[in-house]
């Protein structure tokens, strides 16, 4: 499921070879486009500035964040406890899961994460989802819980969350692989179809 | 919360955001590990310090309006849930199933564990 087609072998084979070193959602050390990353090295290689320090990918990721972040606000406001379970925050932080996983799929299917692909990924990835998603309050709900309720309300709260997030997350990538298929199938090229 | 209040609390998800890309990409650049140690060092961190702040809401100390700011704008940006998920789920299909337990499990314990810190500090004031 993980790997992509045709001509993104690179991508590929990168991703085999550094499966956790090139963050797909934050960018991180890697910055020198994955483009650059298989061809032999030119004699003098430009300088490429990584994401986490310039300015215009920061400023992308903090217009995304206030998006999210107000959203979830919105949310947080219009969606009560329950008890004292917070359920806006189980059902924002499994809604930004699973599109996530769908976002994330979709931009590693289309391409390597250069131009305006690595745009989308750090405006609506790390920005918009990633303040939309929250773990201090996670964090700091499970241990009130604890405090205020009982073991099993507070364990259901933050083992429901992690364990049915990680099923929303598989549930966006499998969804945006499947309708990525379907729509090479239609274009003709879909080497599996 | 009033308008000012809500719009100080999506700039801070902002800078929040911001602050987690910048965290991860230097702890990245430093420690060349096959286990996203900067999103967790971020989820630690942001719940040792809305822990701190739930605490000290407690005592009056940090009034409700700035309670939303800082604890849900700005360490409620800072920290996410979809990547920590999404690295987890890869792990999974890497059959890295001990790094996925690590990821899930692990990142959920350590930072319970800074909330419960920062409370307990932010209950001592």
């Amino acid at each position: 499921m993980r790997h992509v087609r045709g001509c993104d072998t690179r991508v590929s084979s990168l991703a085999i070879e550094l499966p956790h070193t090139v963050d797909p959602v934050v960018g991180g050390v890697n910055a020198v486009p994955w483009d650059d990353v298989s061809v032999s090295p030119p004699a003098a290689p430009r300088p490429v500035r990584p994401v986490h320090l310039t300015w215009g990918y920061l400023g992308l990721v903090a217009a995304g964040g206030s998006v999210g972040t107000a959203l979830r606000a919105l949310l947080t406001i219009a969606i009560p406890p329950l008890g004292h379970v917070p359920v806006a925050t189980v059902g924002i932080n499994l809604l930004g899961a699973f599109l996530l996983g769908a976002l994330l799929e979709s931009l590693v299917r289309r391409g390597p994460d250069v131009g305006r692909r690595r745009a989308m990924r750090l405006l609506l990835g790390t920005g918009v989802l990633g303040g939309f998603t929250t773990y201090s309050a996670l964090a700091t709900d499970t241990v009130l819980l604890l405090a205020r309720d009982t073991l099993g309300v507070a364990l259901l709260y933050a083992l429901g969350t992690v364990v049915v997030g990680a099923v929303a997350t598989w549930a966006g990538i499998a969804l945006a692989a499947d309708l990525h298929r379907r729509r090479d199938a239609r274009v003709g090229n879909g080497a599996d179809a | 919360m009033n308008a000012l209040t809500f719009v100080a609390v999506a700039l801070a998800g902002g800078v929040g955001a911001a602050t987690r890309l910048l965290v991860d990409g230097v702890v990245r650049a430093r420690v060349p590990a096959s286990f996203p140690v900067g999103i967790l060092l971020v989820n630690v961190s942001g719940s040792l310090v809305l822990g701190l702040l739930t605490g000290l809401a407690v005592g009056g100390l940090v009034a409700p309006e700035w309670q939303l700011i800082l604890g849900g704008g700005l360490m409620g940006g800072y920290t996410t849930f979809s990547t920590a998920s999404y690295e987890t789920v890869r792990f999974i299909q890497d059959r890295r199933y001990r790094a996925a337990l690590a990821n899930g499990l692990g990142m959920l314990i350590a930072s319970a564990l800074a909330a419960v810190l920062g409370l307990g500090l932010g209950l001592q004031f």
